[in-house]
């Protein structure tokens, strides 16, 4: 395997790296390249320029706020799953994350480099649509917050603009929160045939607020919204559960592959799944 | 203590986990340039033109090939199995496709260059006209009366066209029971850890050629390689030392290493190929891929009177080194499994289609038979309403039946079939298991056991028979025994492991009769100017033949060094005894030599015994009088998951009888391997082409091979009943997993489908597939 040559810069500090990308529009961001660099030994993806962030202080790091978590964009899915505070305060988080890929893939691949790369069939932009992030982007103009819900717009598209980098993602405390990842792996790729994370505010038998999202099955991760109404100002009864989980794919469009797994066969198996996420909670 | 029969660590791992083997990949020669292939996109398009200026003037490239630029330099690529009366319609096969291309991978151009960089670059510039043709993908679409002809010459798509057996016509007629089955053999894709490679060097001073290539066979890549490039046998030299696992897919003599051996020798640089992942999925061979029509006919007693196959095969667009005998000879001969089924008929046709062409896969054809008739035994069994284990039982070839001769006019060696049974039904405790399931049934639980009785035809082979069933080629094996003067010995053996070990037990097999340490014997194998001659590693005939062949020349040093031994001990030779690395005197122990002595002594040939040539080496030939037969019986126990359809493996027992084991060790591993294969085409695996002959599996992201964590730990037991023709009574086992898993998994997944009256599902049995049945069946059941 080879690759097309290209330029290759490692900048220490964020502004430097916003700066490089700015000069040159062309540029990828490297994070843990476990995306980038397949795509470009298959000659799918040819960038004339590479800006590593791996020794971007700013982007590495997860810290505790008093809202929440912010979690840095190069943060690796291992320490994700390891994490004490991760796992504390957003435990849908690190067991998405424990889900990613192998321990080679997971010792390198990013958050960032994840919501960023935007497959539509990830495991964690499911659990940071069930954790209400914010994704904090940043460009040599300055930087802005996007919720998850509005972040992932299409296979490999979400809302960064072209010279903007994700440098961090945020998420509100989930302590308390009844939180699952619900993933069936492809026996392949190993990336999610369907994937459901739930996070759900319970009080007093009755499901407050829910919040549930979708990676597998459609051309974006998305939030199951007429499940969550289904479910909210209700209890986790089976007839609660089994009307939610059908409607898992309301107002999408479901999409299948000729090799594996058929749109009509992933609508089910997004509702059984669901289902039996729900139940795990419940 | 005895050394054969003990599981000695692999000595060859040391060297292949530490990154220090030597893989075709490893090779770098002074000079070296980099080639890469430009493959077809289209399945089936003529060529109009290939425009190759711009990327010749790139600066790097040395050269650009094309089909119309090699075609009178090199000789099409041949196929080495003619199997008699089957009408092979043998076509051209060009190393460089000159007018039409016939499957996606076909190779249309090779660009040598300074750098692999270099080489892809200028592969993007050259553009080609084609005019894409309708393609024939699947068998079914082969034999339509319209169906596109791949090759002009050959109406109907037909390759070849084999029967064997008698006429059973008559025998389902009078039949009280008969049972018919449509069987899908989906195709799959072979994908050991190592791609393909060739590193090719010329010496324009001997006008010689060395070729590293990822070879099973490297003595027969010589002889067509030599004869393809028109090159004389003795001025090429073949090597495939480390090769990192074939699964036969290493066996063919392909186009590419031919297209490197033929620039370094026009550019007089060595020339370095190496396929990737993605190229390997369509220019590798495939395996499988059948469409059977089978049936077995019986009595209500359960006794199995007759089977009569029909297939159609797929040969893929152009007939591989040893593709027509897969789906014929490897194939029909033993479709009647390890049963007494007296009358029998196999009719196969082998078709060209616009796809990758398919060849020997582990197991080849062997798990196609295993397969069809442990269906049918199955069906037979729902069919009258017995336990498909008696059923069996019934059927099974008893112990005194051996030597038996099959319907085929096939000789299975020993068995103990029934032993073997046994002894998995007993690790399993089928009653037990069958009340299990009947609760799990009553939870709404869906659990069902496969067994499966298999018998394989390996250990290939007698050179005489291969030459009936046309195989171009002996199956003979050559070892060469080398002692040299401080005993240390080099063993030469014909056969060509690449994962299997022999390394370790070959060197266990020396270890045992000389009497010498492990550390003092060096096995080598994989080069044709060090090797004198050999057949290769495939058909799971490298310790039954190449076994034989060592064990004789073992023979010959012994009684060498025996007479050696008994001149310098002044005794009689059969008055020598020798144990444990020593020549002695019988009754006079202090009177001896050691091995290493005696060796040294030859050497000297100070004081040889009169008529005993100087030196200590012996060579031998072995053609073996048949091949061998292991067999046993596997046993799965699966769960489905009625909401999803996934099916899990609970359990694995596999019962083999390969004969003594060398290496235990060593024998599990392959057990283990081979069974992870056949569960993976149960399962998983299966090429996928849409209609225009696009591979939409083309890769480890589609194709699912199996992963450790999808499987139990699998229970491996074994009988040990020797082969009464092979000198060590070994059998082979490097393909028997692979044979029994598919079926067995299979059976039980339908075991645990049949309370909803599923009685067939097309494999691999993707939770889709299963889901869909279990609907289905659902939906009928609430419309009765
Ligand atoms: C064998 C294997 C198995 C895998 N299995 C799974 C799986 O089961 N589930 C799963 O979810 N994923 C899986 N992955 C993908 C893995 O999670 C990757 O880590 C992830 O998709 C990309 O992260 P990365 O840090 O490696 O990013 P890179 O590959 O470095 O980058 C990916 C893309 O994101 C861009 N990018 C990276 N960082 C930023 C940033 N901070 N701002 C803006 N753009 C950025 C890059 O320019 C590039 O376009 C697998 C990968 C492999 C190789």
């Amino acid at each position: 395997m080879s690759m097309t040559p290209f330029r290759y810069a490692r900048p220490m500090a964020l502004r430097d790296a916003l700066a490089d990308l700015t000069e040159h529009p062309e540029a990828r961001v490297l994070a843990g390249g476990m995306s980038l660099l397949p795509l470009m030994k298959m000659d799918l993806a040819a960038p004339e320029r590479l800006i590593d962030l791996g020794r971007v202080q700013e982007l590495q790091g997860i810290t505790e706020t008093p809202d929440g978590i912010r979690i840095g964009a190069m943060t690796r899915h291992f320490e994700l799953a390891s994490d004490e505070v991760v796992g504390r305060c957003a435990p849908i988080v690190a067991q998405a994350a424990a889900h990613v890929g192998d321990p080679q893939v997971r010792h390198r691949g990013t958050i960032g480099g994840s919501l960023a790369h935007a497959d539509p069939a990830a495991d964690l932009p499911a659990a940071m649509l069930a954790a209400d992030a914010v994704i904090e982007a940043a460009s040599a103009d300055g930087s802005r917050m996007i919720p998850a819900a509005d972040f992932f717009v299409g296979p490999l598209v979400t809302e960064l603009r072209p010279g903007e980098m994700l440098v961090a993602v945020r998420i509100p405390m989930l302590q308390g929160r009844r939180q699952h990842y619900e993933k069936v792996p492809h026996p392949a790729s190993g990336y999610a045939v369907v994937g459901v994370a739930i996070s759900l505010a319970v009080a007093g038998g009755v499901v407050q607020e829910a919040r549930i999202g979708v990676t597998g099955v459609a051309g974006h991760a998305y939030r199951a919204h007429a499940a969550e109404r289904a479910l909210e100002g209700e209890g986790l009864n089976p007839g609660v559960i089994a009307k939610a989980s059908s409607l898992a794919a309301e107002g999408e469009e479901i999409l299948g592959d000729a090799v594996y797994a058929s749109a009509e066969y992933r609508r089910h198996l997004l509702q059984v799944t669901l289902s039996r996420a729900l139940q795990r909670v419940s | 203590m005895a050394v054969v029969g003990q599981s000695v660590p692999r000595r060859e791992d040391g060297r292949l986990i530490t990154g220090r083997g030597h893989y075709t990949a490893d090779v770098v020669r002074p000079g070296q340039l980099y080639a890469v292939m430009l493959r077809s996109p289209h399945a089936h398009a003529r060529i109009r033109s290939v425009e190759t200026g711009p990327a010749r003037s790139q600066s790097g490239v040395r050269a650009v090939y094309t089909g119309r630029d090699v075609r009178e330099r090199i000789a099409p690529i041949p196929t080495a199995w003619i199997p008699p009366g089957s009408d092979l319609a043998i076509t051209e096969h060009p190393a460089l496709a000159v007018d039409t291309v016939r499957y996606v991978g076909d190779a249309v151009a090779m660009v040598v260059a300074d750098s692999l960089e270099a080489a892809r670059a200028a592969r993007n510039l050259i553009e080609v006209d084609y005019e894409v043709l309708p393609a024939v993908v699947s068998v079914t679409d082969a034999v339509r009366e319209d169906a596109p002809r791949v090759h002009e010459g050959v109406p109907g798509n037909v390759a070849l066209h084999w029967r064997a057996g008698a006429d059973v016509d008559e025998a389902f007629r009078t039949a009280e029971v008969t049972v018919h089955r449509t069987i899908v053999q989906q195709r799959l894709i072979p994908n050991p850890m190592e791609p393909r490679a060739a590193v090719a060097e010329y010496d324009p001073g001997f006008e010689s050629l060395t070729l590293w290539a990822t070879s099973q066979n490297p003595h027969i890549h010589r002889l067509l390689v030599s004869t393809v490039l028109g090159m004389p046998e003795h001025r090429v030299r073949v090597i495939a030392q480390d090769v990192g696992g074939g699964f036969g897919s290493k066996i063919a003599c392909y186009p590419d290493e031919v297209l490197v051996a033929f620039a370094a020798r026009d550019l007089r640089r060595p020339v370095k190929w190496v396929e990737d992942r993605q190229e390997h999925f369509v220019a590798t061979t495939h395996g499988r891929d059948h469409v059977e029509e089978v049936e077995l006919a019986g009595r209500r007693d359960g006794t199995i009177t007759a089977i009569r196959v029909k297939a159609l095969a797929n040969l893929g667009a152009y007939l591989s080194t040893a593709a027509p005998g897969v789906p014929t000879i490897l194939f029909g001969l033993v479709v009647t499994g390890a049963y007494d089924i007296p009358q029998a008929s196999v009719e196969v046709m082998g078709l060209y289609t616009n796809t990758t062409p398919v060849d020997a896969y582990r197991g080849a054809g062997r798990p196609e038979a295993t397969f069809l008739i442990e269906r049918l035994v199955d069906a037979f069994a729902a069919e009258i309403g017995m336990d498909p284990i008696a059923l069996r039982r019934k059927n099974l070839l008893r112990d005194e039946q051996f030597p038996y001769t099959n319907a085929f006019s096939i000789t299975y060696d020993s068995g103990r079939y029934q032993t073997a049974l046994d002894l998995a039904l007993h690790t399993l405790d089928v009653p037990r298991f069958r009340e299990e399931q009947e609760a799990a049934r009553l939870e709404g639980r869906l659990i069902g056991l496969g067994v499966t009785t298999y018998v394989e035809m390996c250990g290939l082979g007698p050179s005489e028979v291969a030459g009936a069933v046309g195989f171009q080629g002996g199956l003979w094996e050559h070892a060469l025994v080398r002692v040299l003067p401080t005993g240390k010995v080099m063993v030469m053996t014909g056969i060509s492991p690449h994962g299997q070990g022999e390394e370790t037990t070959f060197a266990q097999i020396v270890a045992e009769r000389l009497g010498c340490p492990l550390e003092d014997i060096e096995v080598i194998h994989g080069d044709t100017d060090q090797v004198s001659m050999g057949w290769g590693t495939y058909g799971s005939r490298s310790t039954a033949v190449g076994g034989g062949a060592l064990n004789m020349a073992l023979d010959r040093v012994i009684d060498k060094a025996g007479r050696i031994a008994a001149h310098a001990l002044e005794a009689a030779v059969e008055d020598l005894t020798f144990e444990g690395g020593r020549f002695a005197v019988r009754g006079v122990p202090d009177r001896s030599l050691t091995f290493p002595e005696v060796a040294l002594k030859a050497h000297l040939a100070w004081s040889m015994p009169a008529g005993v040539e100087p030196g200590l080496e012996a060579q031998a030939s072995y053609d073996p009088a048949n091949f061998t037969y292991p067999f046993g019986t596997h046993a799965a126990v699966v769960e489905v998951d009625r909401e999803t359809g996934e099916v899990k493996v609970l359990r694995y027992i596999a019962v083999d009888d390969c004969g003594p084991l060398i290496n235990p060790m060593i024998v599990e591993g392959q057990v283990r391997g081979g069974i992870v294969q056949g569960i993976g085409q149960a399962l998983w695996e299966g090429a996928v082409y849409d209609e225009t002959g696009q591979l939409l599996s083309g890769s480890l992201m589609d194709y699912a091979l199996p992963k450790a964590r999808f499987l139990p730990p699998i229970e491996v037991f074994h009988t040990e009943t020797p082969s009464p023709h092979n000198p060590l009574g070994v059998k082979g086992v490097g393909e028997t997993g692979t044979i029994a898993a598919t079926p067995t998994v299979v059976n039980a997944v339908l075991d645990a489908l049949s309370p909803l009256h599923i009685k067939d599902l097309e494999m691999p049995f993707t939770p889709e597939r299963v889901w869909r049945a279990i609907r289905d069946a659902e939906k009928g059941a609430g419309a009765r």
